[in-house]
């Protein structure tokens, strides 16, 4: 008797792990499908499911209007801003994880409250500075503002990940007449290259994903993408297939790097909150 | 054992960061608190001058930075319990043994919300909810109800940017509850399991216990997110119809950006920041003292 009632709660289970997964995944289904579709299609009322797919969409917004060139300020901004904050993360997040000093507690929360400072605090100070000093719409503006978030998060995924590291390798490096800065370089450092790869993922998600910086900061030769992504909804003629063909090309690179970082991305996003 | 290490090796290890982070953090926070000070608009650069704390009284009395402000307040008294309902609900469903290889995919779609681009949330919004041409209309026929004016209607406008915060931010509370109820020891569980039928005695008086770390980090890090919503409200409405959707971070980036009022904004940011982390506090001093 008590199979077919284990069963049927089984199936019960299943559908709503179902109705879970639908819930997450169909407004993206509906993005890449309506980004498939001509504006006539898109302007069916109702909606319709089955039709034709064509890319035209993606080719007019990569090369008609401009959306390539706004991809690759993306990437480049990305990709620089999360070099330089492993660059200048990982040392102190060693030195938070290996070294004893004074302060040292209030230094860690410093970094990671950086978590909780909206955007839109520094956004104008930092428009006022950029104009003065002709930073304003460069790469380097947004790649220097994105460290305000990118930095925090390899300094507290590394630091864990160097405490994980035991202390007996350094120790025996040290009798041996090595520098702070080998061990570090040599020992450390590549055993810890699982959060510096978690930590970069992250870091690259963050700075693909904001906008208000780059909205404020870079409005024409550095602009990225999502703010590119903004502009096309002014107007009264709204392209819903270009929007969702950018918005898919946006998109698509995050969620790879979601899923590969999948059991970090909570953790990132936790940052400061839980221990 | 704790290595004894030259001052001089700390600081080279730490300064590079240190500088940063005060270069991009703190300079400019300081130049915000100054910039308040003073009247200053980008439109008007002549009228600029030092006005004390003139910024910080017109802010403070100021009836639409109060309502932006109530209007965060409700969005955060709204969605939130409903994710924290939905969300217990999920990880409930998760951590029970059993279907492992669909609890994997599920726990990985669960994952796709929160890493999308915010902008692109709000973009998929205007997408989904229009009146004629969107999916959720056609839905909501399906059951018999009439085409809504989501983004048009103030309070329509307002329900939809919930229903868009519920869907972007459920999974993230689902998967931080999930965590928390692997803390539980699984001897504990297994024992209370033995004691009661009730799944619910199970999760009031077992496994709630472990789930209060989570829960607090849940409502300080929705608090601090939702101060700082504005991508997707921005996107989805440009904070309208009227003000209806006017959040926040919406009307200081409004003042600032377009308004080109910057001594106001900075004023208004900073009361803003102020309360962010008076709340963190209040929370951490209220819910831990709960624990011991």
């Amino acid at each position: 008797m008590a199979a077919p009632l284990q069963r049927r709660a089984l199936w019960g289970e299943a559908a709503i792990l179902v109705l879970i997964g639908l819930f997450c995944v169909f407004p993206f289904y509906w993005m890449v499908t309506t980004s498939l579709k001509t504006q006539i299609i898109a302007l069916e009322s109702p909606p319709v499911w089955l039709f034709t797919p064509t890319l035209a969409n993606y080719w007019e917004v990569l090369f008609e209007d401009k959306v390539a060139p706004t991809l690759i300020n993306s990437i480049i901004v990305a990709v620089c801003t999360t070099g330089l904050a492993v660059a200048l993360g990982t040392p102190a997040a060693y030195a938070l994880a290996r070294f004893e000093f004074r302060g040292k507690q209030d230094l860690w929360f410093w970094f990671i409250t950086n978590r909780f400072v909206s955007p839109v605090v520094l956004a104008f100070p930092v428009f006022l500075i950029a104009r003065e000093t002709g930073l304003r719409d460069t790469h380097a503006a947004l790649i220097l503002m994105y460290l305000t978030f990118t930095l925090p998060i390899v300094i507290w995924i590394c630091t864990d990940q160097f405490r994980s590291i035991p202390r007996e390798l350094d120790e025996a490096a040290l009798l041996e007449g090595a520098s702070q800065w080998t061990i570090f370089r040599r020992i450390c450092l590549p055993l810890a290259m699982p959060g510096v790869a978690v930590s970069s993922i992250l870091s690259f998600i963050f700075s693909w994903n904001e906008l208000l910086f780059a909205y404020i900061l870079a409005p024409k030769a550095a602009k990225t993408a999502p703010a590119m992504a903004v502009t096309f909804m002014e107007g009264y003629d709204v392209p819903y297939g270009k929007i969702m063909a950018t918005s898919t090309l946006i998109v698509v690179p995050v969620l790879i790097f979601a899923m590969l970082a999948s059991k970090h991305l909570v953790r990132g996003l936790t940052m400061g909150a839980v221990k | 054992m704790t290595l004894r290490v030259p001052r001089r090796t700390i600081a080279a290890f730490l300064g590079p960061a240190v500088a940063a982070l005060a270069l991009v953090g703190i300079a400019p926070l300081l130049y915000a608190v100054w910039k308040s000070l003073h009247y200053f608009n980008l439109t008007k650069l002549a009228q600029q001058r030092f006005v004390g704390l003139d910024n910080y009284a017109s802010v403070l009395t100021d009836p639409v930075f109060w309502q932006a402000m109530g209007r965060t307040a409700l969005l955060f008294a709204i969605s939130v319990p409903v994710q924290i309902a939905l969300g217990l609900t999920i990880a409930l469903v998760l951590h029970r043994p059993g279907l492992t290889f669909w609890k994997t995919l599920t726990r990985l779609s669960l994952v796709l919300p929160m890493a999308t681009t915010y902008a692109v949330v709000g973009l998929l919004a205007q997408v989904m909810l229009n009146e004629k041409y969107g999916v959720i209309n056609q839905m909501l026929g399906w059951i018999g109800v009439d085409a809504i004016n989501f983004i048009g209607d103030p309070t329509n406008a307002f329900i939809a940017v919930i229903l868009w915060d519920i869907w972007q931010w459920t999974p993230f509370v689902a998967l931080v509850l999930l965590a928390g109820l692997s803390t539980v020891p699984p001897e504990i569980e297994e024992a209370a399991k033995l004691e009661t039928r009730s799944d619910w005695t199970v999760l009031r008086h077992v496994q709630l216990p472990f789930l209060v770390p989570s829960l607090v980090a849940i409502l300080i890090l929705r608090t601090a997110d939702t101060l700082k919503l504005f991508d997707m409200p921005f996107t989805m409405t440009r904070g309208g119809p009227g003000s209806a959707t006017e959040f926040i971070a919406v009307l200081i980036e409004r003042v600032g950006n377009r308004q080109f009022d910057i001594g106001l904004a900075a004023a208004q940011s900073i009361i803003m920041l102020a309360l962010t982390i008076f709340l963190a506090r209040l929370y951490i001093k209220v819910f831990y003292k709960e624990v011991r």
